[in-house]
């Protein structure tokens, strides 16, 4: 055991990969938060008065809002006051081509991997990439808006099409939903917004790509997706963040809406920073997203690999309003060093026949914690409704924590649910036994947790989960401890 | 091509291997029989390079290099294979994907390329049929949910792509019906050539009666206290471990 352990520790002692600052002036507006930031992130972003108004309404019941800290996480008092809540690039123009795109942008878009031309060409994916808080590039919008799709950044939507914003915006997740959500509703900069008409199958993956830049500066995303009647979406979120030494908040709300029969899948790769090996830094990710299934048949999958963050506290979930409809969640999530996460989802079951599957994976490796805390409601008129849990936990190391929060809340008798949760370790016998094919150590982790790992990563799109298992064995770096 | 010279082995500070002496050269098939607890294991993993073990004193030379400082991926990619008594599973990850990926790694280790998918499904069909493999287990996560047969079968299959140049097996008969065990043994005889070893470990003779050793060595309390051709393991047989005490 012993010279496995100095073997792991010296992957784990390897810097994050992905810790880079690009050098790009930023506008922005004085830290703290009070009504006239929140007048002047609006002015500045040229915003109706509506939506200026729905702003100081969520900063209202903000102020009336505790902080909640029910999840099983730890952290020290953050100063919203101390955080900026504005900060755009300063180069604003359009472009037509990425020719015109600022050449330090697209050497950052480069280390992350991620060149938009060739993922343009090769993935066929049209990328809105949110550099900061403003969209930068917006691809393949053209070949999309021919088929009626509308997919550009929000603060867009809030100019070309204030109708869909004003009438789905905080239909799923209510400004005064909870402390984040509400602080998000108040200060969101920007974010994507999707509308696929009806009967419209979505030919290609939508993606966007977020990274968090300038120091200090607090990311409120705000994603807005709505699925309309017959149609059919598959969108991809993923994210990587320089290296810090404060720590950031990030608090994005995403809403999610799928009518009559429609599908709309929703996946994330998530590796914002996780902070260094002794816990300093990283970021705090306080997500709130949800979706709603708004008529019969509709049906919402979440697919989330969570790897990064110092914090992650995250629930995506799914109100099943409809009959017959389908809510899914996959998940991964994988904690490191002094990571905490505190992840799972929520499945409202309202209608009649309304089925839900939840896959959840936990690893937690070195000093880390990892929770998952998952809802099961069964309303009472949710005749014939079915769940199916599972949630597995694997630990690496002797020094990290699992737990599972399984909450069940059924009012209906004629539900059929169904539970099933392991915990297991890697096992010192599978590493020797992989040893002895002639596969290192580093490599039999990776392997073990991949293959652990299958059944959420075959519900991601394949480009996207040859990517989420690079990230997991970038997070395994240094995992038992 | 393996010489072990005094042998000592420990594991929790108890003393399982007592100063073994060992020499098997190319292409030889050396038997180690023993009532249970005399350290065949012990000797079988020591020489993989399990950790528990901790080796306190003696030497393993294996084609001329010290195989006690060797890790364990290192053995077998130079061609160090050790079929095991209780293969693990591994969930999520198949047969096919393992053992390319094992493949691959003792091709680097060789300088070679990577072989591509056709060649090596090409390899698979080939070597399928000396351990009369079924198909569907190539699919299957390593190992989940297969019979004791069927694993002790996927290990000598494993055996059969890697083609190591010393193959130990340990108690590989153990749990087998004759059928299996007939399967097994042919599959090690067509392994088998004048530059491949293997040091079969074994509770019974009856693997014998198909894998047909050229020495027999009898294990007793971490020390080998008789060796013989292959006409020991008939004798042992009859009149059992009782009078080499």
């Amino acid at each position: 055991m012993s010279t496995e352990t100095e073997r792991i520790e010296k992957m784990a002692n390897r810097e994050y990969r992905y810790g880079f600052i690009t050098d790009i002036e930023t506008d922005s507006l004085p830290a703290g938060l009070n009504e006239d930031i929140i007048r002047a992130l609006s002015a500045k972003k040229k915003e109706p008065e509506w939506l200026l108004e729905w702003r100081l309404k969520a900063y209202r019941s903000w102020l009336k809002m505790e902080e909640p800290h029910w999840a099983h996480i730890h952290y020290d008092p953050i100063d919203y006051q101390k955080i900026v809540y504005y900060s755009a690039p300063k180069n604003k123009k359009k472009y037509d081509s990425l020719d015109e795109v600022d050449p330090e942008l697209l050497r950052t878009y480069e280390k992350l991997g991620i060149p938009l031309e060739e993922q343009k060409v090769l993935a066929g994916v049209a990328v809105d990439a949110v550099f900061d808080s403003v969209s930068v590039a917006t691809t393949f919008k053209e070949k999309l808006s021919e088929l009626g799709i509308i997919f550009c950044s929000f603060s867009e939507a809030v100019r070309n099409h204030p109708e869909l914003v004003r009438k789905y915006l905080g239909s799923v997740v209510p400004p005064n939903d909870n402390f984040f959500a509400a602080l998000n509703s108040a200060v969101f900069s920007d974010g994507s917004f999707v509308y696929i008409p009806k009967g419209v199958r979505c030919p290609m993956e939508l993606s966007t790509y977020f990274r968090i830049n300038a120091a200090d500066t607090g990311q409120f995303e705000r994603t807005l997706i709505i699925a309309d009647e017959d149609s059919y979406v598959s969108y991809l979120e993923g994210c990587t963040a320089p290296q810090r030494d404060e720590n950031q908040l990030h608090a994005a709300v995403v809403e999610l809406v799928s009518h009559r029969n429609a599908y709309l899948k929703y996946s994330t790769v998530q590796n914002w920073y996780p902070g260094d090996k002794e816990g300093k830094g990283g970021i705090y990710n306080f997500v709130t997203k949800r979706g709603i299934c708004k008529e019969e048949n509709a049906k919402i999958s979440w697919t989330q690999v969570e790897t990064g963050s110092a914090i992650t506290w995250k629930y995506p979930s799914v109100i099943l309003k409809g009959d017959h409809s389908v809510g899914e969640f996959y998940s991964v999530a994988m904690t490191n060093n002094y990571q905490q996460a505190d992840t799972g989802t929520k499945m409202i079951h309202l209608g009649r026949n309304t089925r839900s599957t939840i896959v959840s994976k936990g690893i937690s490796a070195g000093k880390s914690n990892n929770s998952y805390r998952g809802l099961v409601k069964i309303g009472k008129n949710a005749e014939n409704s079915r769940n199916y849990s599972q949630c597995d936990s694997l630990l690496i190391g002797d020094q990290c924590g699992a737990h599972t929060f399984p909450y069940i809340d059924i009012q209906n008798p004629t539900a059929q649910m169904e539970h099933e949760a392991t915990t297991s370790k890697i096992g010192e016998d599978q590493i020797f036994y992989l040893n002895q094919r002639g596969i290192s150590t580093e490599d039999a982790v990776s392997m073990i947790v991949n293959g652990y790992c299958k059944e959420v990563f075959r519900e991601l799109p394949m480009e996207f989960a040859v990517e989420a298992q690079n990230l997991l064995n970038l997070s395994l770096e240094g995992s038992v401890g | 091509m393996l010489e072990v010279k005094n042998l000592h082995a420990s594991i929790e500070g108890n003393e399982i291997l007592k100063g073994i002496d060992l020499k098997i050269n190319r292409g030889e098939i050396h038997a180690i029989m023993g009532p249970n607890g005399s350290g065949k294991s012990t000797l079988a993993n020591v020489l993989a390079g399990k950790e528990e073990y901790e080796v306190t004193r003696g030497e393993v030379f294996y084609n001329g290099k010290n195989l006690l400082e060797m890790a364990p991926e290192e053995r077998a990619r130079a061609g160090i294979f050790l079929a095991f008594q209780y293969p693990v599973e591994i969930p999520g990850v198949t047969n096919m994907y393992f053992l390319k990926t094992a493949l691959n790694e003792k091709r680097k280790y060789q300088g070679l390329d990577e072989i591509d998918a056709v060649d090596f499904l090409a390899l698979v069909r080939e070597k399928m049929k000396v351990v009369e493999m079924d198909q569907s287990l190539l699919n299957r996560p390593v190992n989940e949910g297969f019979s004791g047969g069927e694993k002790k079968r996927n290990e000598i299959f494993q055996m059969a792509i890697l083609e190591p140049r010393l193959g130990i097996l340990d108690e590989t008969d153990s749990g087998l019906d004759i059928d299996a065990l007939r399967i097994v043994a042919n599959g090690v005889n067509q392994l088998h050539d004048k530059d491949k070893s293997f040091l079969v470990v074994t509770h019974y003779q009856r693997l014998l009666n198909y894998i047909i050793p050229d020495y027999v060595h009898v294990l007793y309390n971490g020390k080998i206290v008789k060796s013989g051709g292959k006409e020991l393991a008939l004798e042992l047989e009859d009149k059992g471990y009782d009078w080499l005490k």
